[in-house]
């Protein structure tokens, strides 16, 4: 059934609405509760990867209904008026709708939006916020996780069939994310990131579907069919290598998206295409595996050109399991 | 006068972008005077400009305090203030929000880190800003509660009100919060407009930073008083809603005093006409903030009004 979790008019002929689809199953076992599980994505209005995640997700729950246990919420465009106009932030507000939560009820109207989504998804037993990595970057999938809720959230994390869990350090910043506001709030909540802004990968897709299944299938609220799942590599700030443009220019990789890499190897190029040279030449500081690519390839000094996760036993990497 | 150079990014198309700083007088680094972050705030930058026209002067008649130094930052952002854009145009990154920075990160981390390295060792920082929510202002300082503000200062300004914000998790990414953090007093100028002149406001502006500046100590400057502050917490005003969406008709200003139950706004129906509702004050008091924009959406703050003040 589709339901609205908030409604508010806008200005001329139309209603900003956020809606979700709640998908019932059986009663779960316990004392008259059913469990309940919501998936959200969309905060973001150029990340589409949750896209295909929410509709293969709801697809094979529908195929197989029989073995649906409890509650499914699918919220999947928590920020509609950015994906309609494929807008990272709030269209108009330029607000990143990721740094309002827990929303306000007394404040503007997009902070009154944010506390109401809050309270539509305080009752779940675990929540999942799915991202694609920005419109400059490739990602392959990962769970990122504040080291505030590393405790709690890790075992959810496991079983999501992701290439690695970040634990990340924490950012004041966080705390007014959707995943920090509901973690604080009681609700365990995950924050699945992959693929590339404004595009659908079907396979990371695929791959997150049976990761959700999974997780569904531990809390007893599925029976049916999971894929085979992954282990993932857990792993510290410390554990990843960042590479950053020195110089501005166009970049050129030369290396392809999850390559594994020899430390000294070239991996890429910055180039002055005006005046035909190469302002900087790019290799791998580490052995490891590249995890984020960067694709747009104009850059300034400072963009963020690759992550490489290091491997095992490199001096200075500390990746933990 | 003399000119710092702060920070320089280059562009593969585009002649680099030189963070400048204007530097008066020679000893302590005694204030820091900052302009536009945004790409927006066009009245910002041009205060910022008649305040670097008027401390030339001042300082041509030796009327900089001795073993003082002011530094006036113009603009750090004016990338995006030539293509029309708010944010950094590359990314839609809002500068003010990536404070401390950081000099190994991103490009808007390594502007940000130098910018406030730069800055940082001065005692007295005032930024001139804009807020997120578009709409005007009574003019007024406003400063972050770090437990390093200190509002006895930021009535010297004499603007009429000095507003403290407690900081939300995002406010913590800002010029002013990281200011202060530095053990800077800082102070966050907002007058009435940002991305069109008003020269009246802008006039207060200066006035209120050279009163300011006279008053520590730091230049030999005749001007009038100016106002003994109200002193506001920002959670302290009233947030007037509108119930519905439409075409906007606002009917005061800011700075204005409301009666309760009266008429403060209409909003229209964008296809017959009609009032489709009206905007009442729902407490005496004075206007700080007004929508301005021709349209407004169901549940957007109207005005803030300063509860029981009277003109």
């Amino acid at each position: 059934m589709i339901q609205t979790v908030v409604s508010a008019g806008l200005p001329v002929g139309e209603n900003l609405m956020i809606q979700k689809k709640r998908m019932m199953g059986k009663q779960t076992e316990g004392p008259g509760s059913f469990g309940r599980i919501s998936i959200v994505t969309g905060i973001h209005g150029d990340e589409l990867e949750g896209q295909y995640v929410c509709y293969e997700l709801a697809r094979r729950l529908e195929e197989a209904s029989e073995q649906l246990y409890g509650i499914v919420d699918i919220y999947p465009a928590l920020n509609p008026l950015g994906m309609d106009t494929r807008h990272r932030a709030i269209p108009q507000f330029e607000m990143d709708m990721n740094r309002i939560f827990p929303g306000n009820r007394d404040g503007a109207v997009m902070e009154r939006v944010a506390a109401s989504v809050v309270e539509d998804l305080i009752g779940s037993d675990v929540c999942i916020d799915v991202h694609s990595s920005n419109a400059f970057n490739r990602e392959v999938t990962q769970v990122r996780i504040s080291q505030d809720f590393k405790e709690r959230l890790l075992p959810f994390a496991k079983l999501l069939n992701t290439e690695m869990i970040w634990l990340n350090a924490t950012e004041t910043v966080h705390e007014s994310t959707l995943a920090h506001s509901m973690n604080m709030l009681g609700v365990p909540t995950l924050v699945v990131e992959m693929g590339l802004g404004a595009a659908i990968n079907m396979d990371y897709g695929n791959r997150i579907v049976d990761g959700i299944l999974n997780l569904m299938r531990e809390m007893g609220l599925w029976k049916g069919a999971v894929g085979q799942i992954r282990q993932p590599a857990v792993v510290l700030d410390s554990a990843i290598q960042f590479i950053r443009a020195q110089k501005e220019g166009i970049f050129l990789p030369s290396i392809s998206h999850e390559a594994r890499v020899e430390k000294g190897e070239v991996l890429g190029r910055i180039v002055d295409v005006l005046h035909t040279s190469v302002q900087e030449e790019i290799t791998a500081p580490c052995d490891g595996m590249v995890f984020t690519l960067r694709e747009y390839p104009m850059v300034y000094e400072g963009a963020l050109l690759m992550r490489i996760l290091m491997e095992q036993g490199e001096e200075s990497g500390q990746s933990c399991t | 006068m003399y000119l710092k150079e702060i920070y320089t990014i280059k562009a593969p198309y585009r002649e680099s972008m030189n963070i400048r700083g204007y530097s008066f007088g020679k000893g302590d680094k005694a204030a820091c005077i900052l302009g536009p972050v945004r790409g927006n705030e066009i009245q910002q930058l041009y205060i910022c400009s008649q305040l670097v026209k008027k401390l030339k002067e001042l300082e041509n008649n030796g009327c900089i305090s001795s073993g003082k130094e002011i530094l006036v930052i113009p603009v750090v952002n004016n990338y995006s203030m030539n293509v029309g854009k708010r944010f950094w145009g590359e990314d839609n990154t809002d500068l003010n929000r990536r404070f401390p920075g950081n000099p190994q990160g991103d490009t808007t981390d390594r502007i940000t880190g130098a910018v406030l390295e730069a800055v940082k060792d001065y005692g007295f920082g005032i930024q001139f800003a804009s807020f997120y929510m578009n709409g005007e202002f009574v003019p007024h300082v406003r400063m972050m509660e770090t437990g390093y503000q200190n509002t006895s200062l930021a009535n010297l300004f004499g603007l009429p009100y000095v507003v403290v914000r407690r900081p939300r998790p995002i406010d913590t990414k800002t010029l002013n919060f990281n200011w202060q953090n530095e053990q800077t007093a800082a102070f966050s100028v907002y007058t009435n407009k940002n991305d069109e002149i008003d020269d009246k406001s802008a006039r207060q502006a200066v006035a209120a930073v050279l009163r300011f500046l006279t008053r520590m100590g730091i230049i030999r400057y005749e001007s009038h008083s100016g106002y003994i502050s109200h002193v506001i917490q920002e959670e302290q005003l009233t947030n007037v809603h509108s119930m519905s969406g439409g075409i906007y008709r606002r009917q005061i200003n800011p700075g204005e005093e409301v009666r309760y139950g009266q008429i403060i706004g209409q909003v229209i129906d964008p296809y017959e006409g009609g009032v489709r509702e009206n905007i009442t004050a729902p407490t005496d008091g004075v206007v700080f903030f007004a929508h301005t924009q021709p349209l407004i959406h169901e549940g957007d703050i109207a005005y803030r009004l300063i509860h029981r003040l009277h003109e």
